[in-house]
C-alpha cells in the first residue's frame, strides 16, 4: 500500500499553494506520490522583505508582512528542511547605524521562525552601499556553500558590488567549488539578482553572470533562485532553469511591461496581492515549487 | 586623435558586435577626459538620483560624445541597446561616444547602486533620422 506523502496531504487538506507546473526540463512536477524517497526533501525560501520601507500607498503594513509571513511558515504543517532568505533583507539606507537597526530588527523577527536552520544572502539594499559589511556582522559570509542530503547548495553574491558583478575572485572559487563535483550532481544556486539579461534597461541583470552560468552548464541538474524583481517568473538559459521568487513588502511589474518600473500599489480589495513564499521540494532529480500567497 | 589601442579596440568591438548578431545601436567607447576627440558634446550630470538631462536627441548615424560627471557618489551610464556604459566616477569627467545607428527610443540607466532611489535614475535617448 503507498503511503501518502507531504504533498499528497496538503492537496487533499486543501493547504497547498499554487504550484508551479512546467514543461521545463528538470522541473517537472512530481507524478508518483508513491513511496516516500529517503532523499526527498523541501525548502522554503523567502525574498526582499525590504525591512524599514515605508510607503503607505504601496504597502499600509509595512511593519507586519515579514512577521505575517513567519506565522505562515511555522503554521505549515510540515515544517520544512530549513530556509532560505534570497536578500534585500533590509530596505537601504545611507546611515550606518539606521542599517545595522533594520538588521537588527529583521533578525529579532525572523529568530521566531520555528525552522532554526536558516540561509541568509544579501540584497543590493543590504550591501551594496558598504560592500557587505554590516551584512557580513549581522548573518555571515556573502557567498557559501552547503550541503544537504544529496543535493550542493551555492549562494552568490552578485550585490556586494554596487556594478552587481560577481567579481573575477569569486568566479574562480566557484569554478574551485564547482571542479569537486561530478555532471550528474544535483546542484541549487541562490543568487539575489537574476545571472541572466532578464531586463538589463531595468537593471534586472548580472553583468558577469553569464560567466557563473556557463560553468554551470555541464551540470545534468542545475537550478537557480533568485529574489530581487519582486514576482514569479520562470525563465530557462540552456538546460539551467532561473526561478525568481515574490517579495514580502511590494510587487513590481512584469519585465519591460511598462515604461517605466515602480512599485504596484496596493489593492485595497485584494490586501497583499502579489507578496508571497514559497516551497520548493527537491526529490531525486525533480524538483516542485509550490507558492504561497501572504494571507489577508 | 585615437590611440592605436583605441582603434583596435573599436574595431575588435565592432567586428564582435557584427559577428555575434547582436545588431549594436552604436559603437560606444568610454575614457576619461583628455583622451576622446570631441565630436558633437553633449554634456550629461548625475546626482542622486537623476540624470540631466533625462531625455537626449540624436541623429542617426551621428557621433556624439556624451560628457559626464557626477555632482556626488560614484555612478553609472548605462544604455544597454547600444551596448554602452561607463563608470562616472566623483571628481572625474568621463566621455561616452556614440554613433546610433537605429531609430528609436533607447533607456539609460544608472547601473551602480547609489542608494533609495537608485531603481528610479534613468532616462531616455531617442534617435531620430
Amino acid at each position: 500500500m503507498k503511503s501518502i506523502d507531504r504533498r499528497q496531504f496538503m492537496r487533499l487538506a486543501g493547504l497547498g499553494g499554487v504550484v508551479f507546473a512546467s514543461g521545463l526540463p528538470g522541473f517537472a512536477r512530481a507524478k508518483d506520490y508513491g513511496d516516500a524517497d529517503a532523499d526527498e526533501f523541501y525548502f522554503v525560501q523567502l525574498s526582499d522583505s525590504h525591512w524599514g520601507f515605508q510607503g503607505p500607498a504601496v504597502n499600509p503594513d509595512a511593519q507586519g508582512t515579514l512577521r505575517k509571513a513567519v506565522a505562515e511558515v511555522n503554521a505549515l504543517e510540515e515544517q520544512p528542511d530549513f530556509i532560505v532568505f534570497t536578500g534585500d533583507l533590509t530596505h537601504t539606507t545611507d546611515d550606518p547605524a539606521e542599517r545595522r537597526k533594520r538588521m537588527t530588527e529583521f533578525r529579532d523577527i525572523v529568530r521566531d521562525l520555528k525552522v532554526k536552520n536558516v540561509h541568509f544572502m544579501p540584497g543590493e539594499h543590504d550591501a551594496s552601499l558598504d560592500n557587505g559589511a554590516a551584512f557580513k556582522e549581522f548573518f555571515g559570509p556573502t557567498h557559501y556553500t552547503f550541503d544537504y542530503k544529496d543535493v550542493h547548495f551555492i549562494t552568490l553574491d552578485n550585490v556586494s558590488d554596487p556594478r552587481a558583478n560577481l567579481g573575477d575572485e569569486q568566479l574562480q572559487w566557484l569554478a574551485q567549488d564547482l571542479a569537486k563535483h561530478k555532471n550528474n550532481q544535483r546542484i541549487v544556486v541562490f543568487a539575489h539578482r537574476p545571472l541572466f539579461d532578464l531586463a538589463p534597461a531595468w537593471d534586472w541583470a548580472t553583468p558577469d553572470g553569464g560567466k557563473a552560468i556557463d560553468m554551470l552548464t555541464r551540470f545534468d541538474h542545475a537550478v537557480v533562485f533568485y529574489g530581487h524583481i519582486h514576482q514569479e517568473n520562470h525563465h530557462m538559459t540552456g538546460n539551467i532553469a532561473h526561478h525568481s521568487a515574490q517579495s514580502l513588502m511590494f510587487p513590481l511589474p512584469a519585465p519591460m511591461s511598462v515604461p517605466k518600473k515602480g512599485p504596484i500599489p496596493w489593492d485595497a480589495s485584494a490586501p497583499y496581492k502579489g507578496l508571497g513564499f514559497r516551497q520548493i521540494e527537491i526529490d531525486g532529480s525533480k524538483t516542485d515549487i509550490d507558492e504561497f500567497p501572504i494571507k489577508a | 586623435m585615437k590611440t592605436f589601442a583605441q582603434i583596435v579596440a573599436g574595431t575588435l568591438c565592432m567586428l564582435a558586435c557584427g559577428a555575434l548578431g547582436l545588431g549594436a545601436a552604436a559603437y560606444a567607447q568610454s575614457a576619461p577626459e583628455g583622451q576622446v576627440k570631441h565630436a558633437k558634446l553633449i554634456k550629461v550630470s548625475a546626482r542622486r538620483f537623476v540624470f540631466d538631462p533625462r531625455n537626449i536627441v540624436l541623429k542617426k548615424g551621428e557621433t556624439v560624445d556624451l560628457e559626464l560627471t557626477t555632482a556626488d557618489v560614484l555612478m553609472g551610464f548605462n544604455v544597454p541597446d547600444m551596448h554602452a556604459r561607463s563608470d562616472i566616477p566623483p571628481g572625474q569627467v568621463m566621455h561616452l561616444t556614440l554613433t546610433p545607428d537605429k531609430v528609436g527610443t533607447f533607456t539609460f540607466l544608472c547601473d551602480v547602486f547609489c542608494g533609495s532611489g537608485h531603481e528610479n535614475m534613468d532616462g531616455t535617448i531617442t534617435v531620430i533620422e
